[in-house]
């Protein structure tokens, strides 16, 4: 095991490698100057030429790549163009948003979805089955930002129950933390719910006709007992793939939840750092991102091990 | 019933958590963007400008009439010659660190700011030297009379002429953000609670003295009546006039056109214009690449623009937006019609078909996520069809289209035509200063325009003093404009503001300030 999980981390570093080169690569290539950006809409070329010298964006890609890369090796992963501020520290301000908001998606999706996909399951075919499965397609179907504004307006406009936008840290007391984060948490947990519902049906409905359920039912044991004992821990290794896989699509949606409520989390630091081609912050966020998707990756990897007894590394 | 009783505990929760912080006076403000680099010195960026003012105070600003006033100034003096002026500082005036403010200060800041500044570049192309007399004065030499020093000196389009201490100046290039931000205006930044693209705090300044007068524009006293100002990101514009029905922030800078007929009918909210300027909006012609090196071409558009059928394409309340048919802006001293043609789309044809236009597409550079920009384009773009000139418009970013407008290459080797865009219109209120005008070849705006009489008239429209003998001049820059058409006025466009109506005594200057705004 340990010389699986020391294999797995080793392997991610050519990983980390080549997605910095790809990321530093497409940057070089896509348009847009950052000093012209810092400069304003009135400036000449000579101003916006004097930015790129100090800036050391006239330097040519390798160098600057390596000197980059030097740096990363270091934990120093520079300084955001603009705000002058080290890109460890602007990541460090933003974590706490996006990993509360993913965190709490996830317990509420899976506190939701999994129930749901049992259910749908035991009842296959008939009109639970078919409610929650629509149910599911209506999670995918729309968008998070439409669930985003239809639960602002409920429940912060007319019910005026919870605040609209902003975030409260953890530090400053339960409550106002979570009435900053519940409507966000929810918008964004509908595609997740939607994809671990779907999932988790399928797979139970597989386990479900398996011989050891039938004995199960035959020696007399309740519906629940097989259902969330027998079936669900046998089910469970596709919908932990899918809950891992699904941590991708929370990033996406992140940022666009960040944006409706106003959550200063990482999503919203790296679309502003793209809209100004703030390559440092750029470059520090995807690999934040790579890293943690590589992670939780493996995590799911060693959870199938407690979970089946067969799997072994 | 749990889930009313949960509901009940976050709604008490907010309410104890907002009672906590009303303790100090607070005013939350979603700015009209985020400041990219905390240095209004640095460039011409209107955000960094803004953040200026609420840490900066300047030697002298504009008054609500756009008169130049004295503000870190006590007195000032000029030689007979007109080439000395000498200027002493009010008493008293301090840096939030407490230390004095003196001449040294001064001439160190104004030295930073004239080398990204076009009227500081031509106050110093005039041989200007500074001399520190005593602490509280110095004097500014020419080697020859110039009319606009007052004019540069309380200039509030960016880069502004803020001071800073001289240990900042200094020590840091023009080229590079300061990262002391120790200020000598009315509110101090505190760095510490800075969260870059969501949130600057700013607290009173307890060292700053406000002048006796009571505030005008720019100018006048300064008072800081609340404890403390927050400027919120919040990207959203439909999330940000939520939050301010909500009393989460108290005033919202910019609100999109398409939100403010949602916003009136909002309770207990006020929505007005920012100011009377308002912005340049304006099509950016690259006039030496084909085809609008062609200057029957960019004659033609002259007369094929019609402003109002631009701005019916992004406001429906016409209050909100004026087509004035001029160079300078609705609101400059200088605004003149002269010379400017009326509309006539079947003149424009006429003048498309006898230019010896070649069929070279014109390439529009239209940066979609602005959604004045992306519509102006698209108005464009088929009026530009629709009088026989080929386009061909390119979507991108901003970010994109700043750096692309750089290229003088020929359109199907990456260059550009068209490209529109809405400076503020405090840099097209006068010649000198005139962004668009500016007909100085490589040195002029994107698009190049190349003409010695403009540039010559601009120059000389600064040693002019008499009113009447400058408006008589900024006509005929306008009449030679139009005779080489740099580019093509559409309209000025207002800035509209909206704000919780529990607030007295916000300003109406060219620029958002926060100083003299309290809560009845």
């Amino acid at each position: 095991m340990l010389t699986f999980v020391c294999r797995r981390l080793l392997s991610t570093i050519p990983v980390m490698l080549f997605i910095a080169l790809f990321v530093f690569s497409l940057l070089y290539l896509a348009p847009g100057d950052p000093a012209a950006l810092i400069a304003g809409d009135q400036a000449s070329q000579t101003e916006i030429d004097a930015i790129r010298v100090t800036l050391g964006l006239d330097q040519p890609f390798y160098i600057r790549f390596v000197g980059w890369l030097g740096h990363a090796l270091r934990g120093d992963l520079g300084v955001s163009i603009f705000s002058q501020l080290p890109v460890t520290t602007l990541i460090g301000q933003r974590l706490e948003p996006t990993l509360s908001l993913m965190l709490l998606t996830v317990i509420i999706s899976v506190c939701i979805a999994v129930p749901m996909g049992v259910l749908a399951a035991a009842n296959q075919g008939r009109w639970i089955d078919r409610i929650v499965m629509a149910v599911a397609v209506f999670g995918f179907s729309v968008p998070v930002f439409v669930v985003g504004y239809l639960l602002s307006w409920v429940f912060a406009i007319r019910l005026d129950l919870l605040p609209v936008q902003g975030y409260t840290p953890l530090a400053e007391g339960f409550a106002p933390f979570l009435a900053n984060l519940i409507l966000p948490a929810i918008a964004l947990s509908c595609v997740y719910i939607a994809l671990i519902a779907r999932i988790t049906r399928t797979s139970m409905i597989d386990v479900l006709s398996q011989d050891y359920i039938r004995t199960a039912r035959a020696k007399g044991l309740g519906q629940g007992p097989v259902l969330f004992i027998h079936a669900l821990k046998n089910a469970s290794v596709p919908i932990v793939t899918v809950i891992g896989i699904g941590i991708a699509l929370l990033i996406g949606g992140a940022v666009v939840t960040e944006t409706v409520f106003a959550i200063p989390g990482v999503g919203r630091l790296v679309v502003d750092a793209i809209l100004r081609r703030d390559y440092p912050v750029i470059q520090g966020v995807v690999l934040l991102f790579s890293v943690a998707y590589v992670l939780i990756n493996l995590a799911i990897d060693l959870l199938y091990t407690v979970l089946d007894p067969r799997v072994r590394y | 019933m749990k889930l009313h009783l949960l509901a009940a505990s976050l709604l008490a929760a907010s309410v104890a958590f907002a009672g906590a912080a009303s303790a100090e006076s607070v005013l939350r403000i979603k700015p009209s963007g985020d400041v990219k680099a905390l240095d209004p010195m640095l460039g011409s960026d209107s955000m960094a400008r803004n953040y200026g003012y609420m840490i900066y105070d300047t030697l002298f600003a504009l008054d609500a009439d756009l008169k130049i006033q004295p503000q870190m100034v006590e007195k000032w003096t000029t030689s007979d010659d007109g080439k000395t002026y000498s200027f002493t500082l009010r008493e008293g005036l301090k840096f939030s660190d407490g230390a004095p403010v003196t001449s040294k200060d001064v001439i160190s800041s104004l030295k930073r700011w004239s080398v990204n500044d076009s009227l500081g570049q031509q106050m110093m192309a005039k041989g200007a030297t500074f001399a520190e007399v005593d602490v509280h004065t110095f004097t500014l030499s020419l080697s020859k009379p110039w009319g606009l020093v007052l004019d540069a000196l309380g200039k509030a389009g960016a880069p502004v002429p803020f001071i800073m201490p001289a240990r900042v100046a200094d020590a840091t290039p023009p080229t590079t953000p300061v990262t002391d931000y120790t200020g000598s205006g009315p509110f101090m930044f505190l760095a510490k609670e800075w969260v870059p693209g969501a949130k600057l705090a700013f607290a009173r300044n307890p060292n700053y003295t406000p002048r006796a007068e009571p505030a005008s524009g720019l100018a006048g006293g300064k008072v800081a009546k609340m404890d403390r100002v927050e400027w919120v990101i919040i990207p959203d514009q439909q999330t940000a006039l939520d939050a301010l029905s909500k009393r989460e922030i108290d005033i919202n800078e910019d609100v999109s056109a398409d939100l403010i007929p949602l916003a009136k009918e909002a309770k207990g909210v006020t929505v007005a214009k920012q100011d009377d300027i308002g912005v340049a909006q304006q099509i950016r012609l690259n006039t030496i690449q084909p085809p609008f090196n062609n200057l029957k071409l960019r004659e033609a558009l002259l007369y094929a623009v019609n402003g109002d059928d631009f701005l019916a394409a992004v406001i429906s309340d016409p209050s909100l937006g004026k087509a004035c048919k001029s160079f300078y802006t609705c609101s400059s001293p200088y605004h003149t019609e002269a010379g400017f043609p009326s509309p006539d789309l079947e003149k424009a044809k006429k003048m498309v078909a006898e230019s010896g236009y070649d069929g070279t597409p014109a390439v529009l550079l239209d940066a979609t996520e602005n959604t004045n920009i992306h519509a102006f384009v698209t108005v464009a773009d088929q009026l530009l069809q629709e009088i026989g000139i080929k386009t061909k418009v390119e979507a991108m970013d901003w970010a994109t289209v700043t750096s692309r407008r750089a290229s003088k290459e020929p359109v199907d080797a990456g260059g550009w035509s068209i490209f529109i865009s809405g400076p503020g219109g405090l840099d097209f209120l006068e010649p000198v200063g005139h962004l668009g005008l500016r007909s100085n070849c490589e040195k002029a705006w994107f698009g190049w325009p190349c003409d010695a009489d403009i540039e010559a008239m601009r120059a000389s429209f600064a040693d002019l003093t008499n009113l009447d003998e400058r408006k008589a001049l900024a006509e005929k820059i306008q009449l030679r404009a139009l005779e080489t058409v740099p580019y093509i006025p559409i309209a000025t466009q207002y800035q509209i503001r909206t704000y919780r109506d529990d607030l007295s005594g916000l300003l109406t200057p060219p620029a958002p300030v926060y100083w003299n705004v309290e809560r009845k």
